[in-house]
């Protein structure tokens, strides 16, 4: 399998005030196309400030960051917002729908940015809203939604991208956990279709429904090992 | 940048953001509206001074005799001055160039008889060319002419109310009156807009007073009527060659200021020009204050939109849009509502003034309030532009915010 994300002694610290707070300590991983890894630790650990360098929300101090070949350096605001569109899809804790606009038109927007037509735009939203189950809410606001379904939308409007790699912050950190077990179906699904996906999470129950666990202690790795897969689908009646 | 995609994404947000919509537009289109009405009041306050003061001809000096204060080649001071016919002759030979005409007053009270009707008038005793100087209007029958002052005839012209107040419904032409106990015969009835008083008027040759009068050649007030091309600045210099002229041949001290006076119309009009001219000053400051009042408005409301929109922002940047889409796409929504509702209030201002038209004349000095399409529409464009750019600002610094801050849970 080819290298998917390739990340070199990767550093980066706060300044909060006269204080630095350095929150990654050098970060060695590589993820291959198609794993689907969950990144662990406490609150504090670093883990969501990685997932964030990954998506390009945040830089880094030093070290390298290669995204499927393409070195991530330096990137002016304008570029890094096209590789996010390109390469990237999102999933937030707290979902981050745009509360005025409908779950079809939420799931368009990144193709909005990506100046596909709106007729083509709205065909591919629905096929991805179909896809995460939610063919009949797709005229609905998110305040009509429940929690599982607005994460669902978010995942569909993540897909819709078509992204290189699928990067999760918390995504069932908001739910119960039978809601979570379904989103954590549906992420399985995606990955199943070959897709790679990080997810960012401190349950160790929806970290086991990865493929392989990070753990993160202090800004450094402390553990990374290959798991076997629990199916999300055992747990959902 | 202006595709129908972008179009469709604006209008989708501002549909979707009623009472954010209705907040900017409502402030532009009442700092406009104001901004309308005001400068157009102005123009109506305006429009009444300059109704005021066109009633008589502007170009118009009086003189009126007084009494002399200070001594002169061997006159002693405290002499009363008169003006008499040979007055006119030499003005009219002396400032041929000048002059369009020039008459006298003869001014007296008379008691004015018709069958049993009777009341006091004040009569005046006028050359013909006295009509153009009070722009006097001929409602029937004629004014004074060249053959009554020639021939010393009794015809009289009279006020319209002194018409009503003597004759009730019957017609007063061709009819005589007893003034002062000689008989005139009403040659015409005129009106006067400028009040009841001036309706109250009754114009004699001033031939025929003198001759009255035990045939005396003296008059009360001299009227100068000069030509208009003269302008300001000649009609000013008339009046000073006039004044040297008199007080010359009247063996007047050249310092006295006390042995007649003069009245010149074109100063006084210069004067509430200029007056009328502060006036449009003030209103303007104060309109384009009320401008920038809606400009600071629309600024604050800008900012904070942008700052209600900062999540939103976020999100766009997270799922690709580009500094420069955020920018545009809020700036184009802003502008758009700005200018529709720009427009709006000042269709809406333009409309009011125009529905006043005179109904403020009486109670509030306000005559056919207007304001000219350019200003209206330069204070709407300014207001556009000015919104644009206070949005401008509060935009880029939210399009530069790190998706990471702009996400940061609530």
């Amino acid at each position: 399998m080819p290298t998917m994300i390739e990340i070199k002694d990767l550093h980066k610290s706060y300044q909060m005030g006269s204080n630095s707070l350095h929150v990654l300590k050098g970060i060695n991983f590589k993820a291959e196309a198609g794993e689907l890894v969950a990144i662990m630790g406490s609150s504090g650990s670093g883990k969501s400030t990685l997932l964030n360098i990954l998506g390009m929300l945040d830089e880094a101090n030093s070290g390298d960051y290669i995204l499927d070949g393409v070195p991530i350096k330096n990137l002016n605001e304008t570029k890094a917002a096209q590789y996010r569109n390109k390469f990237l899809g999102f999933v937030f804790q707290s979902f981050n729908l745009i509360n005025y606009k409908t779950a079809l038109e939420n799931v368009a927007l990144p193709l909005y940015y990506q100046k596909v037509g709106r007729k083509e735009r709205e065909a591919k939203a629905m096929r991805y809203l179909e896809q995460v189950g939610l063919r009949e809410w797709a005229n609905h606001l998110p305040s009509e939604l429940s929690g599982g379904q607005k994460q669902r939308v978010a995942i569909a409007r993540a897909m819709a991208s078509e992204p290189k790699v699928l990067l999760a912050d918390e995504p069932t950190g908001a739910l119960d956990s039978t809601t979570s077990y379904e989103v954590m179906e549906l992420i399985q699904q995606i990955n199943d279709q070959g897709n790679t996906i990080l997810v960012v999470t401190h349950e160790e129950d929806i970290a086991h429904m990865c493929k392989r666990i990070i753990h993160l202690r202090d800004g450094v790795i402390v553990e990374d090992k290959k798991i076997k897969q629990k199916r999300a689908s055992e747990y959902v009646q | 940048m202006f595709n129908r995609d972008t179009w469709r994404e604006i209008f989708a947000t501002i549909g979707k953001n009623k009472l954010r919509t209705f907040l900017s537009g409502f402030t532009v289109a009442l700092g406009i509206l104001i901004f309308i009405t005001l400068y157009g009041m102005g123009n109506g306050l305006i429009n009444t001074f300059d109704q005021f003061f066109s009633q008589d001809a502007t170009n118009v000096i009086y003189v009126f005799p007084g009494r002399t204060s200070l001594p002169y080649k061997g006159y002693k001071s405290n002499r009363t001055i008169e003006f008499d016919n040979t007055d006119l002759a030499d003005i009219k030979t002396n400032f041929p160039m000048f002059l369009e005409h020039i008459s006298p007053i003869i001014r007296r009270s008379a008691l004015a008889k018709y069958k049993q009707e009777s009341n006091t008038y004040t009569t005046f005793g006028v050359d013909w060319g006295q009509q153009f100087a009070e722009k006097t209007v001929i409602m029937k029958g004629r004014y004074l002419n060249h053959r009554d002052i020639e021939e010393k005839t009794r015809n009289a012209v009279i006020g319209r109310l002194v018409e009503i107040d003597l004759f009730g419904a019957e017609n007063a032409l061709g009819k005589y009156i007893d003034l002062g106990g000689s008989v005139f015969k009403v040659i015409g009835v005129f009106q006067d807009e400028g009040g009841d008083n001036e309706e109250r008027q009754i114009f004699i040759p001033y031939t025929t007073r003198q001759l009255i009068e035990k045939n005396t050649d003296e008059v009360d007030q001299l009227v100068v009527q000069f030509k208009p091309e003269l302008g300001y600045t000649g009609a000013m210099a008339l009046e000073s060659n006039l004044r040297r002229f008199l007080k010359d041949k009247k063996y007047i001290h050249p310092d006295d200021r006390n042995a007649f006076f003069i009245r010149n119309v074109t100063d006084n009009l210069k004067q509430n020009q200029e007056f009328a001219g502060a006036l449009q000053l003030i209103v303007t400051v104060v309109a384009f204050g009320t401008i920038i009042a809606g400009i600071i408005g629309i600024s604050n409301i800008m900012v904070y939109v942008v700052k209600e929109r900062t999540k939103e922002i976020g999100i766009r940047k997270a799922i690709g849009a580009t500094p420069k889409t955020v920018i545009s796409t809020i700036l184009l929504e802003s502008v758009f509502i700005t200018t529709i509702s720009g427009f709006i209030g000042m269709l809406i201002g333009i409309g009011l003034l125009r529905s006043l038209g005179d109904n403020l004349a009486d109670d509030y000095f306000i005559t056919n309030p207007y304001i000219s399409i350019g200003v209206a529409v330069f204070a709407t464009v300014l207001l556009i532009v000015f919104g644009a750019v206070a949005g401008y600002v509060p935009a880029r610094r939210a399009a530069r915010i790190k998706p990471i801050v702009a996400l940061r849970d609530e």
